[in-house]
């Protein structure tokens, strides 16, 4: 089992330095951060001299070639030998040392420090996304194989449609608005449709997370939706498959309590689909963020990422890329070890 | 027995003549009776986008001289309403229709092109070619698609056109066509017609494109209507966030965005809803007709439905 898990994480290394390879070439060759400064100093209607472009051009560390910036935003190092620290760079750059690079913000304003502090905020977010998503669809998609064709199966079934096609973006506003309208007309405040916990609280973690609980409602329900769709009709389709195999026809015959068939033979099998499917769910979200949290006004990673790429900050930009990269990594592990847990012709020695 | 009966029997002697496998798919599809509505549909949006803008009077341009710049509801002179500043709501969507329709149908064929031929040569070749694919499908999966696609549209110079966003899509979108077209080929390519293509001395080109991918089809038109949905909805989000197509052009990502939240519950909701339902309408359509498709593609499939 250790074995296992240490060979897969061992196999997604090259995966990740993969991506953040091709993240890099395509943020790197499509922005230009330098050109987007002088274009802002350029506003204030005087003309800039060279050297400060040169300025910028050393701090942002766009004096360098394309691949020697990617060598030193993953090393920090300015020559070809890793934690070899005697090149000529600002130590802020290297992602192996801890350093996510210069921010276009400014040289006060720290990547690593801005992600750290928002981390928590979106992974509560798309965790309880995720898992809110996978567990309706279990659930509808089970109901919906189990009464199958009935008028249950029909409107579980076009809800699961409609949740298909029903732009997110859209969703979340509908949400927050029929959210606001309610807390008018019942002149309360129990929707909280702003921010991701109240202004300018302070207290221990758990102080924090219970704050930040009742804020964290609307923007689950509209970024689950859309994994919601999909998983629930593979867990339909899955489940009807299992139903109407001949184990199962067996279990039923040598007369075993129908709860029994449903928990240990149907159900846990029909499982194996959901978890092949969880982690592309878990990307989604990861992208999805970015959506939800501007509609909600949340100050996370989503929106964090948001103004990086507004602003042309292209580090800040790599730096959320290669954290959700890890995230989704992660789900995929998690996803693998289910398998073995769900089919017990799986196992890892 | 009557005459009619005889003749009936008759009929149905003569009808048992060679099917070939369009007319078998087109029968199933058309029993499909929501796939049928829904490609009835979405038929009615494409002509809506493409000829309207030929029959309305007004365009998704402001008009100050014309049109007052005042918000007003739907009428029978604005079918849709005009927004705070005029333009008339009908025209609008007209245009936002048709190019976020454009986005998406290139990127179903450009992604769903470029995924067949993918999958088709991983699952042919197999070794390394096959690892080297797919591991390049496992490191487009890791990096989130909307931020990535964001990134490259909001740093077009000069704001993103129609095209440009349906290049980005695409350039991402073909990751679970090659991924459902390998696994069919996968399983082709051990087929008797494949070894006998190769023993008559077919080449890898001709095999890969004139037999594989023809045969798995079915899988590559299903995974198009996806692409079609998926393309819409990622379009809009792009717009929505002012990431994707610019005005003065229009998209319904933009045309929603304009409207605001405020707007789906006080006087301009025509504003937030009727570009919303657009695209749960064009995005429902193309689910069901890709539904429909697919029963009626799936050679297990049997005449009859249910």
């Amino acid at each position: 089992m250790v074995v296992f898990i240490i060979r897969r994480i061992l196999l997604m290394v090259p995966v990740l330095v993969g991506s953040s390879i091709l993240a890099f070439v395509l943020i790197d060759s499509s922005s230009d951060p330098v050109a987007q400064q002088v274009f802002e100093l350029q506003q204030g209607g005087e003309e800039v001299p060279q050297s400060t472009i040169d300025a910028i051009e050393a701090r942002l560390y766009y004096d360098r070639s394309m691949p020697e910036r990617y060598w030193l935003w993953l090393t920090g190092s300015d020559d070809l030998v890793v934690w070899d620290n005697e090149g000529e760079t600002n130590g802020d750059i290297g992602v192996l040392q801890g350093e996510w690079g210069p921010s276009t913000e400014g040289s006060s304003v720290d990547v690593g420090e801005e992600i750290s502090e928002r981390f928590w905020i979106t992974l509560r977010l798309v965790l309880a996304a995720t898992i809110a998503s996978i567990g309706i669809a279990i659930l509808t998609g089970v109901l919906s194989a189990v009464r199958q064709y009935s008028k249950l199966d029909y409107s579980l079934t076009f809800i699961g449609f409609l949740a298909l096609a029903m732009p997110t973006f859209w969703f979340a506003q509908l949400l927050k608005e029929a959210a606001i309208q309610l807390n008018k007309g019942l002149n309360t405040g129990i929707f909280k449709t702003y921010g991701e916990g109240s202004t300018g609280f302070r207290g221990t973690p758990w102080e924090v997370f219970v704050d930040s609980l009742p804020f964290l409602i609307l923007p689950t329900v509209a970024l689950a939706l859309t994994g919601y769709a999909a998983m629930s009709r593979y867990q339909r389709a899955s489940m009807l498959e299992v139903l109407n195999s001949d184990y199962v026809r067996l279990a039923r015959a040598k007369g075993v309590r129908n709860r029994t068939v449903m928990r240990r033979h149907a159900l846990r099998t029909a499982l194996i689909p959901i978890a092949t499917f969880a982690p592309i769910s878990l990307a989604g979200a990861m992208g999805g963020v970015i959506v939800i949290e501007r509609i909600f006004g949340w100050d996370g990673l989503g929106g964090y990422s948001y103004d990086a790429i507004i602003h042309g900050d292209t580090f800040a930009m790599m730096a959320y890329l290669l954290i959700s990269g890890i995230v989704v990594l992660i789900g995929v592990l998690v996803s693998d070890l289910l398998y073995g847990v769900l089919d017990p012709r799986i196992r890892y020695e | 027995m009557s005459d009619t009966t005889v003749n009936r029997f008759e009929n149905e002697a003569i009808t048992t003549t060679e099917r070939s496998q369009w007319a078998l798919i087109t029968r199933r599809f058309f029993r499909h009776r929501m796939a049928v509505v829904s490609l009835v549909l979405f038929v009615l949006i494409v002509l809506f986008a493409f000829v309207g803008p030929w029959v309305w009077t007004w365009d998704h341009r402001l008009h100050p001289d014309q049109l007052p710049s005042t918000s007003t509801g739907p009428s029978l002179a604005h079918p849709f309403g005009t927004d705070a500043s005029g333009r008339d709501m009908l025209g609008a969507m007209m245009k936002a229709t048709q190019q976020s329709l454009l986005v998406a149908l290139v990127v179903a064929v450009g992604s769903t092109f470029l995924g067949a031929v993918v999958g088709a040569v991983a699952g042919y070749f197999r070794g390394a070619v096959d690892s080297i694919l797919m591991r390049v499908v496992d490191v487009l999966f890791v990096i989130p698609f909307l931020v990535i696609a964001a990134a490259i549209a909001g740093s077009i110079d000069g704001g993103s056109k129609w095209y440009h966003m349906a290049f980005i899509l695409a350039a991402f979108g073909w990751l679970s066509t090659a991924r459902a077209v390998r696994a069919e080929v996968l399983s082709l390519r051990e087929k008797e017609f494949i070894e006998a293509a190769r023993a008559v001395g077919g080449s890898s080109g001709h095999i890969v494109f004139k037999h594989l991918i023809p045969n798995t089809m079915s899988v590559i038109i299903v995974s198009a209507t996806l692409q079609i949905a998926f393309a819409i909805l990622s379009e809009t989000t792009l717009s929505f966030l002012g990431l994707g197509i610019q005005p003065p052009d229009t998209s319904l990502g933009l045309l929603i965005q304009d409207a605001g939240s405020a707007a789906a519950f006080n006087d301009e909701w025509y504003l937030f809803y009727i570009p919303g339902v657009m695209v749960i309408l064009i995005a429902l359509t193309i689910n069901f007709v890709g539904d429909g498709l697919r029963d009626a593609m799936d050679p297990r499939q049997t005449m009859v439905r249910r």
